[in-house]
């Protein structure tokens, strides 16, 4: 499996980072030298293994569908790097 | 402070012996907190802290030494202790060590902070980490690298101090803090331990709540202490763990008396030593010390068996795709919109989130988001990360079986010494190599502790890694206990920041 440039493109819109032209192809170096090396986990017979889903055995606790906390709008502001009132501001999504 | 005997001595206590004087009114936390606010100032060169806290931490500690006054001391009362900037702490910048934080004040408490305030731990600062947690090396910070208080007894260079958790072993090792919280993915509270010749322990997965804690890979991530000693592990961890109705995977079991499980012979203990931990190219004096350690727990009536972990080898390279998948899902929150570093003069909301993000991490950070998303995304799912989670499953399995013919593990905790700042950075693979020891132990949800064990030939530390079956934390302390007498580490760092 080989990364270019184009996938490291299309993977960084994916992930909505901008990553500047002159750094795709040294990118997509890093990110092969990385994929070759774990390319070995192809060598191990996975046949009826299960994949972990959780790590220690437990159940996940339930509980009520409750509101248990809120009334925090203020504190939920306070990092906003734009916000009015109690909104965040973003630029116009719909025309 | 006029005694200029006074500071350094108060520094250098354990916290164990602090909170004995304490208890019987010799020092006071107001003289103690002083103490360690001098030396972290006096400390700045090593850039251990990216936010000291000095006035809060005396003000605590004036508040501890009345509730001392009045007999309502709790478990840490007036201890000061140094925080990872990971977790979040009300009102008190947390930021990751990242751009993209750098400016994040929370408006709560990581509940394993908030179980230390509240038995009456006093806060000196936040610890200088890798960006995100994302490092072996400290070097990846937006604050800079940390430099380790060792030097090599033949030069000046300054090395790292290991990473991620690079900030709080500089500062337990250079008596900056009686103790302080770290946290390990894949290695990032051993690993720094170890190579600053300190004890650093990952509880079993669950343990600790990660509430509050700023999530890397949410599967493998735990708190836990970077102390001195075992004991003062051993105290640490009574405090910091417990069950959390904010945390769903916290496990609900009663939290053991740590330091009198600690307490005893391992007279009996069966410690297994897994043969593929013995690597190619390791240096020689990392298998003495191996073999060394193995002679003390015999000598003090364990029972040595040879193990096998046959997975071992696929350990780092499951891990660097799970723990970047989960970094992915994890990291797509900061956006530039609720809170964080956001980009100037957005033309549309994409453009907004993609150049915010862009700006705002490190390059670590974005090659482990993209690698997350690549083998998330449509038609490499199965190829890597289901596979991943397989190999996930051997690896878990291979401890299961080996702990059916002992009761813990004794490992090497690093593959060598403390390196070079700078000189790991080219090569993205050769950095992830460091946690080649510590790793398999996050996949597989157990705990494991490093214990500073000896000096290399030049006079830098290693350590020691004993691995613990899931919950089994007392018994993990008291072989951690037993390795530590015979090793009797005394030796300390030359002061070389403070000159």
């Amino acid at each position: 499996m080989s990364v270019d440039k184009d996938t490291v493109r299309r993977i960084a819109r994916l992930a909505r980072i901008a990553v500047p032209e002159t750094r795709l192809e040294p990118l997509a170096a890093e990110l092969n030298g990385i994929f070759q090396w774990v390319e070995m986990l192809g060598e191990v017979d996975v046949e009826g293994v299960p994949a972990m889903t959780s790590v220690v055995a437990q159940k996940l606790k339930w509980r009520m569908d409750e509101v248990t906390d809120g009334g925090k709008a203020d504190d939920l502001m306070i990092n906003a790097p734009e916000g009015e009132d109690h909104f965040f501001i973003v630029p116009k999504v719909v025309e | 402070m006029s005694d200029p005997t006074k500071p350094t001595s108060l520094a250098s206590m354990t916290l164990a012996e602090a909170r004995d004087a304490l208890r019987a009114k010799k020092i006071s936390s107001k003289e103690l907190t002083g103490a360690f606010v001098s030396a972290i100032q006096a400390a700045r060169p090593l850039n251990a802290f990216i936010t000291e806290a000095g006035e809060q931490a005396l003000a605590m500690a004036d508040a501890s030494d009345r509730r001392i006054a009045r007999g309502e001391a709790g478990a840490l009362e007036g201890l000061p202790l140094a925080i990872k900037d990971l977790f979040c702490t009300k009102g008190v910048r947390t930021t990751a060590a990242s751009r993209i934080l750098g400016n994040f004040v929370p408006p709560y408490e990581s509940t394993v902070t908030q179980n230390l305030w509240d038995a009456g731990a006093v806060m000196l600062g936040k610890t200088n980490l890798d960006e995100f947690a994302m490092g072996s090396s400290n070097e990846t910070s937006f604050f800079g690298p940390v430099f380790n208080p060792w030097r090599a007894s033949n030069s000046n260079a300054n090395l790292v101090p290991g990473g991620s958790s690079g900030g709080s072993a500089a500062a337990v090792a250079a008596d900056l803090c009686l103790a302080a919280t770290g946290t390990d993915t894949g290695g990032s509270i051993r690993q720094p331990a170890a190579v600053t010749g300190r004890v650093g322990m990952k509880p079993t997965y669950g343990r600790c709540s990660r509430f509050g804690i700023v999530a890397f890979a949410s599967s493998l991530d735990q708190a836990g202490p970077m102390t001195k000693t075992v004991k003062d592990a051993a105290i640490m961890l009574k405090t910091m763990a417990g069950v959390d109705r904010k945390d769903s995977t916290s496990v609900d079991l009663p939290v053991p008396d740590y330091e009198k499980l600690m307490e005893g012979s391992v007279k009996g203990l069966r410690v297994g030593i897994p043969r593929e931990y013995r690597i190619d190219g390791a240096p020689a004096e990392i298998d003495a010390l191996w073999s060394k350690g193995a002679e003390w727990l015999k000598a003090q009536g364990a029972e040595i068996v040879d193990v096998s972990l046959p997975h071992t080898k696929y350990a780092l390279p499951t891990y660097y795709i799970v723990a970047p998948a989960e970094a992915s899902s994890n990291l797509a929150r900061y956006d530039g919109v609720r809170f964080g570093h956001r980009a100037e003069g957005p033309h549309d909301v994409v453009d907004l989130y993609e150049r915010s993000r862009g700006e705002g991490f490190g390059a670590e950070v974005q090659r482990r988001v993209l690698i997350g998303t690549y083998v998330l995304s449509a038609g490499y799912y199965d190829a890597y990360y289901a596979r991943a989670q397989k190999l996930r499953t051997l690896i878990a399995r291979d401890f299961t079986e080996a702990f059916e013919k002992c009761d813990v593990l004794l490992t090497p905790a690093t593959p060598g010494p403390a390196f070079a700042v700078g000189s790991k950075t080219a090569d993205p693979v050769q950095m992830y190599l460091n946690d080649v020891f510590t790793v398999t132990v996050n996949l597989a949800g157990l705990p494991g502790i490093s214990v500073p064990a000896g000096l290399t030939a030049n006079g830098l530390p290693l350590g020691l890694q004993l691995i613990g079956k899931a919950f089994d934390e007392g018994t993990l302390l008291r072989a951690a206990r037993a390795v530590e007498e015979a090793a009797d580490f005394q030796h300390s760092p030359a002061r070389w920041w403070s000159a």
